[in-house]
């Protein structure tokens, strides 16, 4: 009964989570902490924070976590696939009437408007990131002498690879990460 | 469209390496898969990448599973679709099954906090990499109204925290005034 109420509580927060990542966050709380106690406020946080450390999208991130905690791996197969039966099945819709439409001149239009408007997106996530990245804050927090240098010369060094030898994403990702934390270990800096 | 069940295996093998690479939130993959399917595989044209993520941004659900969905489809059907979520959910359901049992050594470990916090300037030179290229392509059209659009949708969503999905929204409206006079257009044209 617990894995049936786990697994409709699932269905639930990956409905509703429109607008991705953070926006899971309230309705996972809700759901899990709030309707059916199945974790405390406390485990709750603690999960947000390792589900911010590790990859994957924070929904599928709590289901398994919760998945887990409450019935092994049977609760993590039933929380995530729960979390993405409403994905699943709303986008493979509108994945078939696109491939269907894509080419008709006024969809074309239409969509013509949209690609800027993504293009916006993606550049004020990177520029988020970047923020974290040298400043360990947002945008409104920057203090200018909080700059972190060693970030700062990763990311130069990064995108000029990425620019001129048009180097993988990936290696790029992972080598930035191996690199700081050795510069960061021979300063002795490493908190 | 035709499906093509011998990219099954790449696809799923691509999927799973994206996923278990991709700190940071949806966009990060999304930058990610464009490099891999559009600049790479060749598999996707860079505006339906750009498709892709629009309808991604408008559906319920975790950005990355919506996208595969979607890429996956479009591969080889719903069997392609299954096959990019499995490779997109499996990373994060290993990794956080194991973490789960030890999370607090994990949580406090200096080394990992290091570690995730340098990887961020490596995760933002991949999507400005990404970005550079892509809104290069926007100045391109020479549209005035597009890269009005773009410059004012950066702005909003950056420096006044609007929703992403109200941005797709409002450019949505936009898209279809703008669909309005060109076809209104179209007529006078024909007409004179």
């Amino acid at each position: 009964m617990l894995l049936l109420k786990l697994f409709f509580a699932f269905i639930q927060v990956g409905m509703f989570s429109v607008g991705g990542g953070y926006a899971a966050i309230p309705l996972i709380q809700e759901q899990i902490v709030t309707i059916h106690h199945l974790m405390t406020m406390e485990e709750f946080s603690d999960l947000i924070t390792v589900a911010e450390m590790t990859p994957g999208p924070i929904s599928i991130n709590s289901a398994t976590f919760v998945g887990m905690r409450i019935a092994g791996i049977p609760g993590v197969l039933l929380c995530s696939i729960g979390c993405i039966i409403p994905s699943f099945i709303i986008c493979l819709t509108l994945a078939h009437f696109y491939y269907k439409y894509r080419t008709v001149s006024g969809v074309q239009v239409v969509l013509g408007s949209l690609r800027p408007a993504v293009v916006a997106l993606i550049a004020s996530a990177g520029a988020s990131i970047l923020m974290l990245g040298l400043f360990q804050a947002e945008l409104k927090d920057v203090v200018l002498g909080n700059l972190r240098y060693i970030e700062l010369v990763i990311f130069v060094v990064a995108l000029f690879l990425l620019r001129k030898f048009k180097l993988n994403a990936i290696t790029i990702i992972l080598g930035s990460g191996v690199v700081g934390t050795i510069v960061y270990v021979l300063m002795g800096a490493v908190a | 469209m035709k499906k093509d069940y011998s990219k099954l295996w790449t696809l799923f093998k691509s999927m799973f390496i994206l996923s278990a690479c991709t700190f940071g939130g949806g966009f990060v993959i999304v930058s990610l898969m464009k490099k891999k399917y559009v600049e790479e595989l060749k598999w996707l044209e860079e505006d339906e990448m750009l498709d892709v993520t629009a309808i991604t941004q408008s559906a319920p659900g975790p950005l990355p599973v919506n996208a595969s969905v979607i890429i996956g489809y479009r591969m080889a059907g719903i069997i392609g679709s299954l096959t990019a979520i499995l490779g997109t959910i499996l990373p994060p359901m290993i990794i956080i099954s194991i973490i789960s049992l030890f999370y607090d050594q994990f949580r406090t470990n200096p080394y990992i906090a290091t570690a995730l916090q340098v990887m961020r300037a490596g995760v933002a030179a991949v999507i400005f990499d990404v970005v550079i290229n892509l809104a290069g392509n926007v100045i391109k059209t020479k549209r005035i109204l597009y890269i009005v659009m773009m410059v004012t949708a950066f702005v909003a969503t950056y420096l006044f925290d609007v929703s992403a999905m109200l941005i797709i929204f409002v450019c949505l409206g936009i898209g279809l005034a703008d669909l309005y006079v060109t076809l209104n257009n179209k007529k006078k044209g024909k007409v004179s």
